[in-house]
């Protein structure tokens, strides 16, 4: 199956264009929250996104438009530029597949402090639960662009976004459907900020994936829809290709709740399953798109995976993490990094990652600086609290 | 062609910790008694449905993972094993066991007790509550307890969706990526969770437990199991189409069942919600259940009941056919058909 349309919005910008030009410099794009008090934090200082003045609300209704929470607006921003991008106007009864780890969390974060501080005051309090539910965005985007397809929230943690994407592909894969909209989004909110900090896993200095001295991570916010396709469909309509989906495996790391498996187990079997799946061996693999967090054990526990299933090609596989960039997006991060992957396809290019002294764990080239290289097939990774590892493969469009 | 059969089901509710417990109180058709859940700042507290203290002790939840888990997580893994052990489910290296968590609000208690901790002072949150606010914690516990490290989704959305991960688990048994599927939908109380719920109905009383299905392309012995017939595309209640039509055509949808089938609908006692779920179904003659009226409203939990307790009537050779309805809150219609016949 092939992509036909993507939208992309990160700390980096707003579309495509604005995230390739990002990207391919390595370009950081980190300030300190203002979205909530971080005063009292270890850690002030994130990706958050800036959001255009005007949303694209399409079909909303001016109402339906007021009461946007910021995770929705993240979300149509990006749909809008795929769903435009795809040109499918007549189509309305796609499946929407949509990652996330805290749908509308901030609005629930409202509703708990005005339950608190305001027991007797109900105002507003309705409107703040149907919005808080995860799949109140999707329907927000569904209500948008006039569809009534079904909808399919995966909250995978930290892998969502890649698995909407794999399960989108597998639904056209099996003839469930012609087109599906996937991809992932999150908004910065005080809770999960809070939580990342409480764990110590933000870095307070700067976040350096596959860094001997990396630690930890920063976090961001964004979301990334992709518009798949059949390719026979695709080809018929004489869309244009930005790539094609050739391979998806998911595993389970059952070892800690919050930990990788030193080795790496899942993250190992995930990569084999999606070589298997498109048919290709890690030597036909042009560059890994790694979950490169930028925290001690994730990191190594993936080097050591991809060492494992790279075996003698490690050292020819360049890998990089663009968590460096615009920090790591939840549930968004596996739709965003697959958009990334696709400019990197279409531009024949590597998006670097500055870091200082690579860990000496990684057999494999880290891309350090900005350059341009023959790209066929690359793979990205993403691995979530409570073991979820999910990989994708995508191909260049012919 | 090949056909997916339910090979084991499973409940945890506030009838007690079984399917059997469940069947009592559904057989029994008198709404359980409610327990008080104070609300801060309210000199009234909140009624709700609780899931009581298992009697003995179930020796599964002294696993390492479920020791300082959340309710929910308790709940699912309780109603996991019920419905894997019935299905005399064993867990080998080469069996791939593939798991579909179902929630609707998540882990309440953990995410409430957390946020209210960031609130007050973000520097003194605990770490060890925030890991388990998140949707997947008790999906991955799941996991942990079966040692499988097979593919392993958690869906969020309204009870309908409980249905989807039905459909998406056949899709994986047909496809073959998974050797047998496991699909648990659970939640667990607060008084956030019934405070929020306030605001639509006074009336409704919320509710928490778990519920669980084992499935398998395999044929079962004898009429053990019964096989999952269709489920229908869901319907939203979104761009012109109202409850009650989303509701309709869902029916439309679904196999007759004839005159000796069940209809297992959703049907809560909360008048606003519960009249275009009756009046599309207001020519139904045949016999019905109705579990949230006994149990409450546990959201993704009751969807799951709908299922188990369906499933638990064809097992138990009251009807040949099963229907589900399944209108949610405010996403969607969706409904199933289940039969118990000839396995050849």
């Amino acid at each position: 199956m092939v992509v036909t349309g993507a939208g992309i919005i990160t700390a980096l910008g707003r579309g495509w264009q604005a995230n390739a030009a990002g990207f391919r410099e390595g370009r950081r794009h980190f300030r300190p929250v203002t979205l909530f008090d971080v005063s009292r934090h270890r850690v002030k200082v994130a990706a958050q996104a800036e959001l255009p003045e005007s949303i694209p609300t399409r079909q909303l209704t001016a109402r339906a438009a007021r009461r946007l929470d910021r995770a929705a607006q993240l979300l149509l921003v990006a749909a809008d530029e795929a769903w435009t991008q795809a040109q499918l106007d007549g189509t309305k009864d796609l499946p929407v597949v949509l990652g996330t780890t805290s749908g509308g969390m901030a609005l629930g974060q409202t509703y708990y402090r005005q339950a608190i501080e305001h027991p007797h005051a109900a105002s507003h309090q309705a409107g703040r639960v149907l919005h808080y539910l995860a799949q109140s965005q999707a329907m927000v985007v569904e209500e948008a662009f006039g569809f009534h397809g079904p909808i399919t929230i995966i909250a995978n943690a930290c892998a969502s976004g890649a698995n909407a994407i794999g399960h989108g592909a597998d639904l056209i894969r099996s003839g469930q459907a012609d087109v599906v909209l996937a991809g992932g989004y999150d908004a910065l909110s005080e809770l999960v900020f809070t939580g990342f900090d409480s764990l110590q896993a933000l870095s307070p200095t700067e976040c350096r994936p596959f860094d001997a001295g990396r630690d930890g991570l920063a976090l961001g916010e964004g979301a990334a829809v992709l518009i798949l396709e059949s390719e026979a469909r695709a080809r018929g309509r004489h869309a244009p290709v930005l790539g094609l989906v050739a391979g998806y495996g998911a595993a389970t790391d059952v070892h800690h709740l919050t930990q990788p498996q030193p080795e790496g187990n899942a993250a190992f079997q995930s990569m084999q399953l999606a070589c298997a799946d498109a048919g290709l061996t890690p030597r036909e693999i042009n560059y890994v798109n790694a979950h490169g967090t930028g925290t001690p054990l994730n990191d190594s526990a993936e080097a050591a995976a991809i060492n494992r299933w790279a075996g003698g090609a490690a050292l020819e596989i360049p890998v990089s993490s663009t968590k460096a960039c615009i920090g790591h997006l939840l549930g968004a991060a596996g739709a965003v990094e697959a958009a990334v992957c696709l400019m990197a396809l279409q531009g024949q290019w590597l998006p670097p990652m500055s870091i200082n002294t690579p860990d000496p764990a990684c057999r494999f080239p880290l891309v350090r600086h900005p350059a341009d290289m023959r790209l066929e097939h690359v793979l990205s990774n993403s691995f979530g609290f409570g073991g979820a590892n999910a990989t994708l493969i995508f191909g260049r469009a012919s | 062609m090949k056909r997916v059969f339910i090979h084991g089901i499973g409940a945890v509710s506030p009838a007690g910790w079984d399917v059997s417990s469940l069947r009592q109180a559904l057989n029994c058709g008198a709404s359980l008694a409610t327990a008080a859940l104070e609300r801060p700042g309210w000199k009234h507290p909140l009624p709700a449905r609780r899931v009581p203290q298992p009697a003995p002790k179930l020796p599964f939840l002294a696993h390492a993972r479920l020791r300082r888990t959340s309710p929910m997580s308790l709940y699912a893994a309780a109603a996991a094993m019920e419905a894997l052990q019935g299905a005399g489910y064993i867990p080998r290296a080469s069996h791939r066991l593939g798991i579909i968590f179902c929630v609707t609000a998540g882990c309440v208690q953990y995410s409430r007790r957390f946020y209210d901790e960031a609130w007050r002072n973000p520097a003194t949150a605990s770490p060890l509550l925030f890991p388990e606010t998140v949707f997947n914690a008790p999906a991955s516990h799941l996991s942990a307890l079966l040692e499988s490290s097979c593919v392993n989704y958690t869906l969020v959305g309204d009870p309908g969706t409980f249905l989807q991960a039905l459909s998406l688990a056949a899709g994986w048994l047909l496809d073959a990526r998974v050797d047998s599927c496991l699909v648990v939908g659970a939640e667990e109380m607060d008084w956030l969770t019934a405070d929020a719920y306030r605001n639509f109905s006074r009336r409704v009383v919320c509710a928490e437990g778990a519920g669980a299905v084992y499935l398998s392309c395999q044929s079962p012995a004898g009429n053990a199991g019964a096989e999952l017939i269709a489920i229908t595309g869901p319907r939203l209640y979104l761009n012109g189409m109202s409850r009650l039509k989303a509701i309709r055509e869902m029916r439309a949808d679904l196999p007759s069942g004839g005159a000796d089938a069940l209809l297992s609908d959703s049907v809560a006692g909360w008048p606003a919600r519960d009249r275009a779920e009756i009046d599309a179904w207001s020519d139904w003659s045949g016999a019905r259940l109705s579990p949230r009226r006994v149990l409450g409203e546990g959201l993704m939990a009751a969807g799951a009941w709908q299922c188990v307790a369906a499933l638990d009537r064809l097992r138990q050779g009251s009807h040949p056919t099963a229907l589900v309805s399944m209108a949610g809150s405010h996403q969607q219609a969706i409904g199933a058909c289940f039969y118990v016949g000839t396995n050849g």
